[in-house]
């Protein structure tokens, strides 16, 4: 098994099998010219769905979300009315003084002024939020590594305020940090290039990329980024969301529209926001939704002008770093061909994660980068340093380093933080004359596999792509979301968990990051955790084990097509 | 009453038996003319013409999207950027003792050796020793990057302790971290101000808040550059309207957004009046000071300690590290009421990626060097006094900002009447100059973009490294660059 997926990647299954329980159903609606949905149609079962797109998937593509049982959402909705229910009686025994209020205050010479907060607006992070809140923001006290120290926190006043006893909780196996690749190090090359470049460059640049704070580090990182993604030319920035944020506005404006995937981060959304653009939003991952859109925003033009687009760009990502799921690039890339519209890819979590060389969700498709106008993607996760890129054609990069806001006005990046980038995307194209790269791409996509099969194996349902390292496991329940992550710690464990309003409201979940650098032994150790407390918490929600072995089918399905 | 209503119907049915015949039928076709109408569907809304399925594919076939960017000509004048590198001196002589100095007070613009006055490195923190051993011993202990947002593994001990110093310094109750100086404002204006709030902005207000006043979808209202009576015309008209509507107005936050010293202007906020202006119309004041931090006041605590102005009537005071601090990333102080609100709001805080640690360290390194050398402040100060005397007096060119400011610009006198050739100008006297090692750039605006476009500029900055010998050489050198170019 565990050789199989990377081989799986290589070699490519020319089938295509989608076990989209949810997500893609109840969107119905089709006709008969569309790329996507002449085999909806005609579809009796899904068989005939792996035939019609074998033409563009060069190997399988399971993603899976299973249904929320019916159970289970009742008593979600019902522990949220519990919460809220008990809210109002707390906060009614605040108002009155029956119960200490911890919240900073307003200054006594302000209290006339217009409220900064309107009550409502804090319900839920003082009733809600304040209950679970020790399971965020805690605070480590080494590398982000597999393993990691973190500072231990009390609250003597059930999360209003924490204090640190001064212990260290030593070698907790870390399932939260983005490190997919394992170059969060503070030994090794990488580590080692860093401090060399800091004696040289020192870690300020105190000037913008067009003013006099563009180094020859920026311009070699720019030209590796674009030599790694394949593309004409690339352009780096300081921050991963600001890379968004501030460039979609130099690409799209008024009488442009852009179509968002209904999951996109809120770098995305807020660039679009920024850009003055028209924004109209499809299912996620749903290609008939895209393609729905796009018709009619060609057909119809604008809303009461009804004059044509200018332009039509359409955004996704590569991994959804909430849901697991790896969008349908080749679909989405036959669709903007079709409809002529532009394409901007986030590469945030999947750049470094995916594909057979790492160069993200194009090469895990077998697809060429020139077919995606735009490329973006962050040095944050697989490269464990900080800021993000964009990558393309010549002209847009030019362009971008006439009209970026960021070459503009914000400070360029710090050199140290690019010579990590440098060493560890070198290492990952095999420059550094090891196989070091190579072999961490592979132990992270055997980490992924086995993961996620043992997972579901335990019968939890978990969401997302098979071969997504981001691997969320389904609470549902508010109360469990506070209850997995302190069990989890208990066993030396940190996990992410995530609520509302990160995720939708009944689907609160943990979150798993696979990352290279986990070894055997820490994912089985980590496996156990997670199993015993899914027994205490009753988390096992999945019914596709229990019917029949239909989850497990899929695995064995995948298995039999690798000779 | 009720026997009342009766004989209303018996009346009613008599009339109909004494009705006439014709009477009777007229209403009976009016009756089912009404029955008509109601279930017919006779009228046309308008011409609804749905289009055919081949229609639209030809629609779709004709439409033809603009090219994703407009094409840039090869030799538009910022495509290409200047490089920078550091420099390499020789230790005592010795060329084979090589010793690598940051790009800071001496920097090598496109392979030329200059003296620096372009880099906002205010306190000559950009190639501190201490500062660099610190970041490096962070590097040694955490690695580089944070490989996770604030939330999820993301804050570092270094994190809460630049945090703390942060508070500390500026005597405030809480401070909060940004990873990217220019997302600090512009994530921390929308976290407070919604739609339907109103926002006075004035007008030479820098770009990152005008982002932030977008983003935020609030009413915005421009005065004019550190005009008073102008800000307490527009708070008045507001008055007015709030007692049209005083319920409305209950609800309706409002903000006034300033900056310390202004980076388009170099000029200063006159803040006792804008605090007075505060308590009288009940206005909350946001202060921008990514060019005051660490420059103003006797201990570099910026504009508020330059006034004298109690800390405690600015509701929010945001600045970046990337200027005095010399390192990356920006923050926002004040009381914890407003600022722990950011936590789970300021966009850029939650959604992004925390500060790589070994910047944290630095920064902390250099609020140790700040705390510990106050004087730093007042040589800068007499530095800034110096140069803006020095540039007085250059033809051609005037000089604008307060002798306290660290970024001062230079104007042409006399416009040509095109952006483009007096940038053109411009450029050939920061050309001039970089061969005479002196560094200049120009003042980089996105035209387009600009609420309110400031006129073009060439930016001089002062740090504390330069000396008395350099400036003059700079002045001297700008006034001949003057001379020859603009004639």
């Amino acid at each position: 098994m565990t050789q199989n997926s990377a081989s799986k990647l290589i070699n490519g299954d020319a089938l295509h099998r989608t076990k989209q329980d949810k997500k893609a159903g109840g969107n119905g609606f089709v006709k008969n010219h569309c790329l996507f949905q002449q085999k909806r149609h005609r579809r009796p079962a899904e068989k005939s769905h792996h035939a019609s797109c074998t033409s563009l998937y060069k190997k399988p593509f399971v993603e899976s979300f299973e249904e929320t049982p019916l159970l289970v959402a009742v008593l979600t909705y019902m522990g949220y009315g519990i919460l809220t229910i008990f809210g109002y009686l707390r906060d009614f025994l605040r108002d009155w003084k029956f119960e200490k209020c911890h919240l900073a205050r307003e200054r006594e010479e302000q209290k006339d002024f217009v409220p900064l907060y309107q009550d409502f607006e804090n319900f839920y992070t003082r009733n809600l939020y304040m209950r679970i809140r020790d399971n965020w923001n805690r605070p480590i006290c080494s590398v982000p590594g597999a393993k990691m120290d973190l500072l231990e926190r009390v609250t003597p006043d059930y999360n209003w305020t924490f204090e640190h006893t001064g212990n260290v909780l030593k070698d907790v196996i870390n399932m939260g940090s983005y490190n997919y690749l394992g170059f969060a190090e503070n030994t090794g090359t990488c580590a080692d290039a860093a401090s060399e470049c800091t004696v040289k460059y020192g870690v300020g640049v105190s000037s913008t990329r067009q003013e006099i704070g563009n180094l020859d580090k920026h311009e070699e990182l720019e030209i590796l980024v674009a030599r790694f993604l394949g593309v004409e030319s690339s352009m780096a920035f300081g921050m991963g969301f600001a890379t968004n944020s501030m460039n979609i506005p130099a690409l799209t404006g008024k009488g442009c529209l852009i179509l968002s995937d209904e999951l996109n981060h809120a770098s995305l959304v807020l660039g679009a926001r920024l850009s003055g653009s028209t924004i109209r939003v499809f299912k996620h991952n749903n290609m008939q939704s895209l393609e729905k859109l796009l018709r009619d925003a060609i057909v119809h033009g604008q809303p009461r002008t009804h004059r044509p687009w200018k332009k039509i760009l359409i955004l996704v990502e590569g991994i959804y770093s909430m849901e697991g799921s790896i969008v349908r690039l080749p679909e989405v890339i036959a669709l903007k061909k079709k409809y002529k519209a532009y394409l901007y890819l986030d590469e945030a979590h999947s750049i470094g994660a995916l594909g057979p060389r790492g160069r993200g969700v194009v090469d895990y498709f077998g697809l060429d980068p020139s077919d995606v106008d735009i490329m973006m993607g962050t040095f944050t996760k697989s490269f464990g340093a900080a800021g993000g890129y964009i990558g393309g054609k010549k002209e847009l990069i030019d362009y971008l380093r006439l009209h970026s806001h960021s070459t503009v006005y914000a400070t360029s990046m710090s050199p140290p933080i690019i010579q990590q980038i440098i060493t560890s995307m070198k290492c990952i194209m095999g420059e550094d004359g090891s196989t070091l790269g190579q072999e961490r791409l592979c132990q992270l996509s055997e980490n992924t596999t086995y993961f996620r099969r043992r997972l579901h194996e335990m019968g939890f349902i978990i969401y997302g792509n098979n071969d997504s390292p981001v691997v969320p496991l389904m609470l549902y329940m508010p109360a469990k979301i506070g209850a997995f992550g302190r069990e989890m710690l208990k066993r030396n464990i940190g996990t992410v968990v995530v609520g509302f309003p990160a995720t939708p409201i009944i689907e609160s979940r943990a979150r798993f990051c696979v990352s290279a650098a986990h070894t055997r032994e820490m994912l089985d150790k980590a496996l156990n955790a997670i199993s015993e407390v899914g027994d205490l918490l009753q988390l096992k929600y999945s019914r596709k084990n229990r019917h029949g072995n239909e989850g497990s089918d899929s695995f064995s399905f995948l298995e039999s097509h690798q000779d | 009453m009720a026997s009342g209503q009766q004989w209303v119907l018996v009346e009613m049915v008599q009339a109909f038996y004494e009705a006439p015949a014709y009477h009777l039928i007229l209403e009976g076709i009016l009756i089912l003319w009404i029955i008509r109408l109601l279930f017919s569907k006779t009228y046309k809304l308008q011409e609804r013409s749905d289009l055919t399925e081949k229609e639209k594919e030809e629609l779709i076939e004709e439409w033809q999207p603009e090219p994703l960017v407009p094409l840039v000509s090869k030799d538009h004048p910022s495509l290409n950027y200047d490089v920078v590198t550091g420099f390499v001196s020789a230790v005592s002589g010795h060329i084979s003792e090589e010793m690598n100095l940051p790009p800071s007070h001496k920097i090598i613009v496109n392979g030329k050796e200059c003296v620096n006055f372009a880099s906002f490195n205010f306190l000559g923190l950009l190639e501190s020793e201490r500062v660099k051993l610190k970041a490096l011993s962070s590097l040694k202990k955490y690695g580089v990057g944070t490989c996770g947002p604030r939330g999820f593994y993301g804050t570092f001990d270094v994190h809460l302790e630049l945090e703390e110093r942060l508070a500390k310094f500026m005597r405030t109750e809480e401070a909060i971290i940004y990873s990217y100086g220019f997302a600090t404002i512009a994530s921390a204006i929308p976290a407070y101000s919604k739609r339907g709030d109103i926002i006075f902005v004035d007008e030479a207000a820098c770009f990152s808040i005008q982002k932030g006043l977008q983003a935020s979808r609030s009413f915005i209202k421009y005065f004019k550059h550190n005009d008073m009576e102008d800000l307490e015309r527009l708070l008045k008209e507001q008055e007015i309207e709030d007692q049209k509507n005083p319920r409305k107005a209950k609800v309706i936050r409002r903000f006034i957004v300033i900056e310390g010293l202004y980076i388009n202007t170099a000029d200063l906020c006159p803040l006792p009046e804008l605090v007075k202006l505060k308590y009288k119309y009940k206005v909350r004041i946001f202060l921008e000071e990514s060019m005051s931090f660490g420059v103003l006041g006797e201990h570099g605590r910026g504009v508020t300690e330059h006034f004298g102005v109690n800390i405690d009537d600015i509701d929010l005071i945001s600045a970046n590290m990337e200027n005095a601090l010399a390192s990356i990333g920006g923050f926002c102080c004040g009381r914890s009421f407003v600022i722990d609100h950011q936590r789970l709001s300021g966009q850029g805080y939650c959604f992004s990626a925390s500060l790589p640690p070994m910047l944290a360290a630095a920064a902390i390194e250099a609020l140790n060097i700040m705390e510990e050398d106050p004087g730093l402040f007042r040589v800068l100060r007499d530095k800034c006094k110096h140069v803006h005397k020095a540039l007085q007096g250059t033809p051609g060119l005037k000089v604008v900002g307060e002798p306290l400011a660290p970024a001062l610009h230079l104007q042409l006198e006399n416009s040509s009447g095109s952006r483009t050739d007096d940038l053109k100008l411009l450029r050939a006297i920061v050309d001039y100059s970089l061969d005479r090692q002196i560094a200049l750039t120009l003042a980089r605006y996105l035209d387009k973009e600009e609420r309110f476009l400031p006129p073009p500029s060439i930016r001089v900055v002062v740090t504390v490294e330069q000396t008395q010998e350099e400036i003059e050489r700079a002045a001297q050198c700008i006034r001949q660059a003057a001379e020859k170019i603009l004639k």
